[in-house]
């Protein structure tokens, strides 16, 4: 690995931040759908759904995070479309620097960018009732899930931010993912849904996780649902990992 | 045809050619865009590429700046070879793309400190103050990019590519787009550069600019050089002069300029 890559990716670090602070409308914009789901699930079809929690927004919470991230991740591909488009990207390849630094400050922000978006979440989240006796342990495990699940879908953002041919196209391949969450446990249990269909919800990825952040926050035994949620995750991760670093090889020689 | 245009091999072999690319070929898929290209650029001096849209002249400039793989030929820059030694390549040159290559978020002197830290230069910010200086920035140094005109932004770009002073400059079509003001800014850069022993290799389409600015001159047609020589030797190709009385009209550039002329010396200056 090149001697320069920490430096050189904390230099386009702090560019990219400085882009989020001083456009944070993304970061707005990542957070209000997902409050927005949760303000009509709370408020609307929450008094119908049968969960056997005690309130409805401890319930939906976990699955409102899914969502933040998987809404917020979009802005990586924009911003690396942005970058390859305007040239200078170009500039920074024909620079004596890390070439691999290039994409990782992006995945960088893309983390700092999508924990902001939670915290604001999680903030109206507690405004509107949502409550958790997890200690310290608790909270960084579900940090940990999470700063996985947002890298895992952050290296699968850099894919298409490399290869879109339009702004659109670089970002629309999110939507699937924000809908995800809707056929899982975010919502309501598996066990309302008929059977092929809860059988998709269980084995999909969404699920473990949810599952297992709803029991941290509970002080619940985890179960297995956590180790399979970090399978997800990290299986996700190595393999939207090599991809992205092979579509970006293809991109640059 | 070819034949009698050739230069006499005096002045073809360049001695100590800093950029020096021999039967460079390249094609995309069907097309080759590149059939066999070779030049020679001596240090210190402003080489001109000269061709239509099309002709392939950014794929010459990107395969000089290890952008892009040549399909066949060799090319070395600052003596270093782009293929095997691309990073040793990429210490000694620079880079001005088609579109300026410039952070519109940020300002214009973020833009110039980033490019300084990216270059591991120690004292990023004396840099970038200097370089806003000699590029008449100064004032719109605090200023977001986005708010630049689109000469300011080209005296950015190219403030940004003499960073870390990079022995080789690539600037691809520096002028196009620009209003004749901004072209001359730009003019003037490029001549300062070269004073300054830098080796500046320029793509462009118009034909004053390489007349203006460049000591030798090579015409890429069809993916090849036709051409290449100074400028007096390439108007030697054509049959002798012939002396006509003309009257003379100013153009409507030199009414332009002599008309907002004044301003523009004056901020130059």
């Amino acid at each position: 690995m090149n001697k320069h890559f920490v430096g050189d990716t904390a230099v386009l670090l702090g560019r990219s931040l400085r882009h989020i602070a001083r456009s944070p409308d993304t970061i707005i914009t990542t957070a209000i759908m997902p409050i927005a789901f949760m303000l009509l699930f709370v408020y609307v079809f929450g008094g119908a759904i049968e969960t056997g929690s005690d309130s409805y927004v401890k319930y939906l919470l976990p699955g409102i995070l899914v969502i933040t991230i998987a809404s917020g991740i979009s802005y990586t591909a924009f911003r690396l479309f942005l970058d390859l488009k305007g040239g200078i990207f170009e500039r920074f390849q024909s620079m004596p620097i890390a070439r691999s630094s290039v994409l990782w400050a992006h995945v960088l922000t893309s983390l700092v960018a999508n924990l902001i978006s939670l915290v604001v979440v999680i903030g109206v989240a507690l405004v509107m009732g949502f409550r958790t006796g997890a200690g310290v342990s608790g909270w960084l495990a579900v940090a940990g899930i999470l700063v996985l699940f947002t890298l895992a879908l952050t290296w699968i953002a850099v894919i298409p931010g490399l290869t879109a041919k339009t702004l659109d196209g670089a970002s629309a391949f999110s939507y699937p993912l924000i809908f995800l969450p809707f056929v899982s446990s975010a919502f309501v249990p598996t066990e309302s849904m008929p059977g092929p269909v809860r059988a998709f919800a269980e084995h999909q990825p969404v699920t473990s996780i949810v599952n297992a952040i709803r029991d941290l926050f509970a002080q619940q035994p985890v179960g297995t649902d956590i180790w399979i949620a970090l399978g997800w995750c990290v299986g996700i991760l190595a393999l939207a990992y090599v991809f992205a670093t092979v579509t970006y090889r293809r991109r640059i020689s | 045809m070819l034949a009698a245009m050739s230069i006499p091999p005096t002045t073809d072999r360049v001695e100590q050619a800093v950029i020096s690319v021999q039967g460079l070929e390249k094609s995309f898929t069907q097309l080759k865009v590149l059939r066999g290209v070779d030049i020679d650029v001596a240090r210190g001096t402003i080489f001109a590429l000269l061709g239509s849209n099309g002709a392939g002249k950014t794929t010459v400039v990107k395969i000089l700046s290890t952008l892009l793989r040549a399909d066949a030929g060799t090319a070395r820059v600052n003596g270093f070879d782009v293929t095997a030694q691309a990073a040793e390549v990429r210490e000694s040159i620079s880079l001005t793309g088609q579109f300026a290559a410039v952070d519109e978020i940020l300002t214009g002197r973020e833009n110039l400190v980033l490019v300084a830290r990216l270059r591991h230069l120690s004292g990023p910010g004396v840099i970038a103050d200097d370089l806003l200086r000699r590029f008449s920035l100064t004032e719109a140094g605090s200023r977001r990019v986005a708010t630049y005109s689109g000469g300011m932004r080209r005296r950015l770009d190219i403030a940004m590519s003499l960073i870390g002073n990079p022995p080789v400059i690539f600037l691809d079509e520096p002028t196009t787009g620009l209003d004749p003001e901004a072209r001359i800014e730009v003019w003037q850069a490029v001549k300062e550069l070269a004073e300054d022993g830098t080796t500046v290799l320029l793509t462009t389409q118009y034909l004053d600019e390489a007349e203006h600015l460049a000591d030798r001159i090579a015409i890429l047609h069809e993916g090849r050089i036709i051409v290449n020589g100074t400028l007096d030797e390439l108007k030697q190709l054509l049959p002798p002069v012939k002396i006509e009385y003309v009257e003379k009209q100013p153009s409507l550039e030199d009414v332009f300029l002599t008309l907002v002329g004044a301003r523009t010396n004056k901020e130059q200056r």
